[in-house]
């Protein structure tokens, strides 16, 4: 069979799978005793286990199957749940996470070898399950129930003094059942999910031999009550009676008397023919999955769409033809509704981002000897795919950077006061047209004489600029490559080194981040990202015939400047602009445009001012367009990277307009 | 014409630079278009002539005589765009004409010439014959 045909909707549901045991994982931590959640990661396990069976992975397959024992053993309550356990299962999931990325960069399991995991898992497993076997083959071996072994008995007895049920079963089967041996093992299954299975008429062994007739009988320990037992047996196909009985005080039982009769029980349940239907919850809304490309390629048709409409605007504008006009303002309408609900299906709650971070922050804190509790908030948040692609980095590195440099250990919290635990803030919300994401600690927060000393030794500024430098231009320091507060640069992360890099890549994605830091306090990032990447408002330009388009995020207003304002400062160009010196850049000549060297003293420039972060400049073009909705293309693989140049858009006429990379021009 | 002869036939779009005919293997060729407005990029090589709409679609186009040294002429009615998609690149080359597809087989392709007068020689990795014409066989990867 090829098999490679599902091989993307294996990734895609292991990594949903996955995804749901991260969850499980960390709430387990949380509520070790929890048996719901050892359920839910039982069955993670074993969905995975078959998938990755049917798909030929054995690796992953062995693998949860171990790890499916050792949860088994905790689900009937033959192993106590402890933290050697959860993080052995933790590195399990990393293990599972590992061969899953490795399929789907490579379509292959993968050479890594879990072999001491599986080992680990066993070893868990058999340290306390070895004299459990031991006395469950003793206890199959007793042939007849009124025979139990006086260490059978012993066994019931111990265990109805803890509070357990013992009850003896007996099962017939329906004389047109076809596997025998396979509804035996169900039902054995469905029983073990209840208790512990102490005795069996026929043995274990001669039932999946099929070396019985219609009827065996089964005695379990259990803390269930009776119902909920027969009720669960009674889901089970084939069966013709079920007979169930308690045994009942073993402590005033002689040897040959176990049963006591007057107490019994019958229950001659005749098979109801109709299953119970269990009713679930529809809580998950009806999904389809979608592969991202015949999205990409809807997003693309509703972008001509748009394009057309612009076009139309156009040439109704100009039209007298009242239908015209209304049927033009009609496809309006219909084409703002379907790009928004193109967009909304694209887009993504942001949990798919925060879901990694508890974890991180469980192996970061365990690994720093901190504590601290992570409060995300807004997981809901919905962005699109192209920026949740893009966000996760910059945040891991700010909740590193929180971590490890931002919250005290809980010694140094409690000798100033603070709470023993940290608190680290993740905060998604949507804000017009923008998201926003905030990381927030209650740390130390950043000590701005200590910046200020850094930037001054790695000679960044001169100790006189470094006096009068105010709060924000201080923060701003942070940002600056290659700059470092860390005394040392630990290898989790450095406050500030690489906060560069954060920077650049949220400004990359159209977004802006911020700081705000109070000694003693703690710090807040906030960052700022637009909801969308493929559709912005943009400012159309023209430079002599050429037409370009500048993102309207990325200006800050329009004014006109005097040319005889202009001066040369160390052959740059600036003017005094609210008495702030602001550099002028010539948009005609950084795009090799030629420009004619009249110089008109008394010339009114036309000047975009445009910012990235906190920086400013004077953009010169020839005219102003005005400003338009446009649709971002790709410039191809072959001319990306091109300078100054973010893309091109398609206008209204069909001709192309390159839109302008702000973030590179200075 | 048998099946071992039709794998060893290849398909050649034939287009004219400066009257010489040259020849790219028709599965790189997705279309061929007149030439259309072009929008020129900055801060790119000279022979890129920038990008052109093709159907909402951005490409880029490269003109082939400049790429290979040739002399400049106006682009006319004859001028055609040669849309290329090799791997994830789609690029449109500008050439002079471009009219036919023809059938090559192996025996009627040569090894390019080691000895060139002319910039072009690099980008050539054969030289076809047909009907007393040379074609030059392009190397795409060499002039992309």
């Amino acid at each position: 069979m090829d098999i490679s045909q599902y091989l993307d909707i294996f990734i895609d549901e292991s990594k949903e799978h996955l995804h749901n045991l991260n969850g499980s994982l960390l709430s387990l931590e949380k509520n070790p005793d929890d048996k719901e959640l050892i359920n839910e990661i039982f069955r993670v396990a074993h969905t995975l286990k078959g998938m990755s069976g049917t798909m030929g992975f054995n690796k992953i397959a062995n693998l949860t199957h171990e790890m499916e024992n050792l949860l088994d053993a905790i689900r009937n309550d033959r192993l106590a749940i402890n933290t050697d356990i959860i993080d052995l299962l933790f590195k399990c999931f990393d293990a599972l996470e590992e061969y899953i990325n490795i399929i789907a960069t490579e379509g292959e399991e993968g050479e890594q070898d879990n072999r001491d995991l599986i080992i680990k898992l066993n070893s868990v497993l058999n340290n306390n399950e070895g004299c459990r076997s031991e006395t469950s083959i003793k206890t199959e071996q007793a042939d007849n129930l009124k025979n139990l072994s006086q260490y059978a008995i012993n066994i019931v007895k111990k265990a109805q003094e803890k509070g357990l049920n013992a009850y003896t079963i007996d099962i017939t089967l329906r004389e047109d059942c076809m596997l025998k041996a396979a509804r035996a093992f169900i039902v054995f299954n469905t029983l073990e999910k209840y208790g512990e299975i102490i005795y069996s008429k026929p043995s274990v062994e001669d039932i999946e031999d099929e070396n019985f007739d219609l009827s065996f009988s089964i005695t379990i320990l259990s803390k269930n009550d009776k119902n909920t037992i027969l009720d669960e047996l009674n889901k089970i196909n084939d069966i013709e009676m079920i007979e169930m009985r308690k045994l009942e005080n073993m402590n005033s039982m002689s040897n040959d008397k176990i049963i006591d009769e007057t107490n019994n029980i019958h229950n001659k349940i005749q098979k109801r023919t109709e299953k119970k239907t269990k009713k679930k919850n529809n809580i998950v809304g009806k999904t389809v999955r979608v592969d991202i490309d015949r999205l990409d390629n809807l997003m693309n048709l509703v972008s001509e769409l748009i394009i057309i409409k612009t076009r139309m605007e156009e040439v109704g504008g100009r039209s007298e033809n009242h239908n015209m006009n209304e049927a033009i303002e009609y496809l309006e309408r219909i084409t703002t509704s379907i790009h928004d609900a193109v967009m909304k299906v694209r887009m993504v709650p942001i949990d798919r981002v925060f879901n990694r971070f508890p974890r991180m922050v469980r192996d970061l804190s365990k690994e720093l000897g901190k504590d601290i509790k992570l409060i995300m908030s807004g997981e809901e948040t919905e962005v699109d795919r192209t920026v949740i692609d893009e966000i996760g980095d910059p945040l891991i590195h700010l909740i590193r950077n929180s971590i490890d440099h931002g919250i005290e250990s809980p010694k140094e919290r409690l000798k100033i006061g603070k709470k023993e635990f940290g608190s680290l803030y993740l905060r998604a919300y949507p804000d017009g047209n923008n998201v926003v994401i905030e990381v927030e600690d209650d740390g130390k927060g950043i000590d701005l004489e200590k910046v200020k000393r850094k930037a001054v030794d790695k000679k960044l500024i001169t100790e006189e600029i470094a006096h009068n430098m105010s709060k924000e231009e201080i923060i701003s320091l942070l940002f600056k490559a290659g700059f470092s507060t860390a005394e040392q640069i630990s290898d989790v992360s450095g406050r500030g080194v690489g906060l560069d890099v954060v920077k650049n890549k949220i400004e990359s994605i159209g977004g802006n981040i911020e700081v705000e830091t109070a000694k003693g306090k703690g710090t807040k990032f906030t960052i700022r990202i637009p909801l969308t990447l493929a559709i912005i408002q943009a400012l159309l330009i023209k430079l002599q015939d050429e037409i370009y388009a500048l993102p309207l995020s990325s200006i800050k207003e329009i004014t006109t400047i005097k040319s005889q304002t202009i001066r040369k400062v160390q052959n740059h160009e600036v003017v005094l602009f609210r008495n702030k010196t602001l550099p002028i850049i010539r948009l005609g000549q950084v795009l090799g445009i030629e420009k004619t060297d009249k110089i008109d003293k008394n010339e009114e420039l036309i000047t975009v001012i445009a910012k990235k972060g906190d920086k400013e400049a004077g953009l010169i073009v020839d005219k102003l367009i005005g400003q338009q909705e446009i649709v971002i293309k790709s410039l191809g693989k072959y001319l990306s990277g091109t300078r100054y140049i973010a893309g091109a858009t398609i206008l209204g006429d069909g001709s192309i307009s390159l839109i302008l990379d702000i973030n590179s021009l200075f | 014409m048998n099946s071992i002869e039709s794998v060893n036939t290849n398909q050649y779009v034939l287009f004219k630079l400066e009257n010489e005919s040259y020849g790219i293997e028709i599965e790189y060729v997705k279309t061929i278009e007149k030439i259309t407005n072009i929008t020129r990029v900055p801060n790119t090589k000279p022979y890129v002539k920038g990008v052109i709409n093709l159907r909402g679609e951005v490409i880029p186009v490269i003109d082939l005589r400049e790429r290979f040294g040739l002399s400049i002429t106006d682009y006319n009615n004859e001028t055609r765009v040669i849309i290329v998609s090799i791997k994830d690149f789609v690029i449109g080359l500008i050439v002079d004409s471009s009219s036919e597809v023809i059938h090559l087989n192996d025996n009627e392709v040569d090894n390019p010439p080691t000895i060139g007068e002319t910039n072009t020689v690099e980008f050539i990795k054969g030289i076809g014959k047909k009907d007393g014409n040379l074609i030059m066989l392009l190397n795409l990867k060499k002039v992309l």
